[in-house]
């Protein structure tokens, strides 16, 4: 048995009285997906950015098995070790693309820089690199010098995994992906992440309030409510035979189309 | 191909009841004391009236539901995994490998055409792109769909059609062991005597099988053995 890829051991996070993260464990294999799952204020996104370093927790820590298959605490890294993870190992797609990419730069650029942050530095070898990653996308390779200002939503968070994938990371923060895109656009979407995942054998830490999308994706769920972990197991288990209160309460107000 | 000697699956008193914590905390009981074995070359169907806990128990041995007592031993690879309380993990890959589930209803990502949805699973025990798409292939041919809807997704399929993709896709993981839930229901005449031949081949090999078969003719040609469930069935739920 390989070690977990991604541990989190008792992470807290508090904002004045509000608990908004409460000692969550858990541990992630490599070429796992987990949901987390919850309304809003439940404090899945407050995890998610503990679990990236993009937020410290008050306790608690992650520990993360690098590519040396050394597992070390992320708070004990210098700044420069993290910078490199975030940018190699690691990849984070943020609901609104346009956080997660330089609007301003080329799609092509957007791509290629990702790639000269880790050393790249041939010029034809990087566009060739971000023109096989646009048509994995599914992005016309024709649009490669345009800005993604002038791309749509579904357009946009396609590049947007295209620039987290290039370095073939192992681990992928997701933060609702498909939020706010129309349904069509959403199911694409989801396929295209399926085949990446499972292709790529890509470790994922999904956060998502919509239960379809979890289903779909996620090999594991875990449910928060208020900051604590309600209920956690296999998706399916825990989506069509929900043990606490709170998950069959979730499960139950979903209408179905 | 599996040693013949041995269950494949062995249940020891099984236990099923829900919590409705949504409705004051009531306790639906299922079923209680399911005991059986399922050996490979064999078909086993489940029988009794509906409401009897025939597909509770088929999705607690999947790990869909959560078993309330007792274990499911499923021999994987060799050895016995306890399905009542194995991690997620461990769950997943008997269902890659050794486990499969054929549903009642087609249940998949919208948009995927149909040969990609059958070739998924036999991608995901090893075979390259080529052999996934060669046994699709195959096994669709063997469904008898109509070539034409195979590079089309299958949400605007018939009934029928859905039913054979959903059986197709059931069979591509080539596992040792398949659960078939009501997979023949709204197959006409012809088709469910491919879906028989089917199973009958694979039996031949030695892959096991456990389902429910309302259609009486269905059951009379797959079933070696029929389990009453009722049987099974909790105090509270007899008196009831």
């Amino acid at each position: 048995m390989t070690k977990p890829l991604l541990i989190a051991d008792g992470l807290t996070k508090r904002y004045g009285a509000v608990t908004a993260c409460d000692k969550v464990s858990f541990s992630l294999d490599e070429g796992e997906v987990l949901a987390i799952v919850g309304e809003s204020g439940s404090g899945k996104s407050t995890l998610l950015n503990m679990l990236a370093c993009r937020l410290a927790p008050d306790m608690g820590e992650v520990r993360y098995r690098m590519r040396d298959a050394e597992t070390r605490n992320l708070a004990g890294l210098s700044e420069a070790e993290r910078r490199l993870l975030m940018r190699t190992d690691w990849g984070f797609v943020h609901q609104d693309a346009a956080q997660g990419l330089r609007m301003n730069v080329s799609a092509g650029g957007n791509i290629g820089e990702r790639l000269m942050a880790v050393g790249g530095r041939n010029y034809g070898g990087i566009r060739q690199a971000a023109a096989d990653w646009l048509s994995r996308v599914e992005i016309d390779t024709a649009r490669m010098d345009h800005k993604p200002t002038t791309y749509s939503g579904g357009m946009r968070q396609r590049l947007q995994i295209a620039r987290n994938l290039v370095t073939s990371p192992r681990l992928v923060f997701m933060d609702e992906p498909t939020g706010g895109l129309d349904v069509s656009v959403q199911a694409r979407l989801l396929d295209l992440i399926r085949g990446l995942v499972a292709d790529m054998g890509l470790a994922v830490v999904l956060v998502t309030h919509d239960l379809a999308v979890a289903r779909l994706l996620s090999h594991r769920i875990l449910v928060m409510k208020n900051g604590h972990v309600i209920e956690t197991g296999l998706t399916d288990r825990v989506l069509d035979d929900p043990q606490a209160p709170y998950t069959q309460l979730l499960v139950s107000s979903v209408l179905a189309a | 191909m599996i040693p013949p000697a041995g269950p494949i699956l062995a249940v020891r008193g099984l236990a099923k009841s829900f919590t409705l914590h949504l409705h004051g905390g009531a306790q639906l009981p299922v079923v209680t004391g399911v005991s059986f074995e399922l050996f490979p070359g064999e078909c086993v169907v489940l029988g009794g009236p509906s409401g009897a806990g025939k597909s509770s128990i088929l999705k607690m041995i999947y790990g869909n539901y959560l078993a309330g007592a007792g274990e499911i031993l499923i021999r994987h690879e060799g050895a016995p995994v306890n399905i009542a309380a194995a991690d997620p993990q461990t769950i997943l890959a008997v269902r890659r490998r050794t486990m499969g589930y054929v549903s009642q209803f087609l249940r998949v990502i919208p948009r995927v055409p149909t040969l990609d949805l059958i070739a998924e699973p036999a991608l995901a025990v090893g075979l390259s792109r080529a052999e996934a798409m060669a046994r699709a292939t195959a096994l669709l041919t063997l469904v008898n769909l109509p070539e034409r809807l195979w590079h089309l997704p299958p949400s605007t399929f018939s009934g029928g059609e859905q039913q054979r993709v959903n059986i197709a896709r059931g069979f591509a993981g080539n596992h040792n062991f398949l659960i078939l839930d009501e997979p023949t229901a709204s197959l006409d005449a012809a088709n469910r005597d491919a879906v028989i031949s089917l199973i009958n081949a694979r039996k031949a090999d030695g892959a096991a099988f456990l389902g429910i078969f309302h259609d009486q003719d269905v059951r009379d040609r797959l079933a070696d053995r029929i389990i009453d469930v009722s049987t099974f069935a909790p105090a509270a739920k007899k008196a009831a």
